[in-house]
């Protein structure tokens, strides 16, 4: 019998988890994900370095990081999407439809940068999915 | 006992920590640059006769946007929205100017301008000019234009189709990417006509 119990105990801790992932509700420290686009990335790219700032496709979750912010730290303005970035400059674009939205990006080799804004996840399974997406990401950061 | 010069000591701590806390500023919805800027100078002409730069809508917050009066698609949908934006606000409106300038300095004319905008909202200006005035406005503003020409000749121009938002004093504040609401503008119109 107590043998029995003891091969219950990892699925009740499972079961427990995946209670907690589901039905919990997420906090994110800060709803901005911020990307920064550094000194001299102009000049690397005019050498011809084919420097990545900023990945080319950036996921967003609408009530949890449903805001872009992109500071120009460089000497040059820096064209993304909609606007010109003065050296100095930031830029924050919130958004509140999920969609895939897709703009011109300067700091970017391609010249282009799509953002994938995702519906938020009100359901646990979406929750769930959520959690290990991040944990997964964050775990090969 | 409480000593009361204690309680009063407390009282005047929390409303001088009340009084410290700066109030949450109302949140655009727009993308908002920062530190904002001076808007990039125009010089075009206007519709209305006049010389084109901003300094005539200084006191008014005024929405730039791009396009052209051949444009069938993204032109007709922005105008639409800014001039039911405009409506929506009743009196306030009249601290809005929009400002449109052409992408399309080989067709569109002044005349041509007037008569496209003004079958959206009499009081919007257009923008127009030589193609290297153009060319440069644009520039000045990161607007992306590509033209596709159709095998009769006949051509179109994909381009930027954000909306810019320059407040009251002619600083560049914001800028709303194409496709947000009527609502929307009303909402950051509302803030913009306020500070």
């Amino acid at each position: 019998m107590r043998a029995r119990l003891l091969w219950l105990l990892p699925l009740l801790a499972l079961l427990a988890a995946l209670a907690w992932a589901g039905f919990a509700p997420i906090h994110v420290g800060s709803r901005e994900q911020v990307f920064d686009i550094p000194l001299g990335t102009y000049a690397r790219r005019r050498a011809g370095d084919l420097v990545e700032i900023l990945p080319e496709r950036i996921r967003l979750t609408l009530g949890l990081n449903d805001v872009l912010l992109i500071r120009n730290h460089d000497e040059v303005p820096q064209t993304f999407g909609p606007t010109i970035m003065m050296p100095g400059q930031s830029f924050r674009l919130p958004f509140e439809r999920a969609a895939s939205y897709q703009f011109i990006c300067t700091a970017h080799s391609s010249g282009q940068l799509s953002i994938d804004v995702e519906p938020e996840p009100d359901t646990p399974w979406a929750r769930i999915h959520w959690r290990v997406r991040e944990w997964w990401e964050n775990r090969k950061k | 006992m409480i000593p009361r010069a204690f309680l009063y000591s407390l009282l005047l701590t929390g409303a001088l920590a009340q009084a410290a806390t700066p109030a949450t500023q109302p949140q655009l919805k727009a993308g908002v640059l920062s530190p904002i800027l001076p808007a990039p100078a125009l010089d075009l002409a206007a519709t209305d006769g006049k010389p084109l730069s901003l300094e005539r809508f200084r006191g008014k917050v005024v929405l730039l946007a791009f396009g052209f009066s051949n444009c069938g698609e993204v032109c007709p949908v922005t105008l639409f929205t800014l001039a039911s934006a405009r409506k929506k606000l009743g009196d306030a409106a009249s601290g809005v100017q929009v400002v449109y300038v052409t992408v399309d300095p080989e067709r569109d004319n002044a005349a041509q301008m007037r008569k496209f905008l003004g079958s959206f909202d009499a009081t919007f200006v257009g923008g127009v000019g030589t193609i290297a005035q153009i060319e440069a406005a644009e520039k000045s503003y990161g607007i992306s234009v590509s033209r596709k020409v159709y095998p009769d000749g006949k051509y179109t121009i994909g381009h930027s189709s954000s909306i810019y938002m320059i407040d009251r004093a002619g600083g560049l504040r914001a800028v709303m990417p194409y496709g947000h609401s009527v609502d929307d503008f009303v909402h950051d119109l509302k803030i913009l006509l306020r500070s």
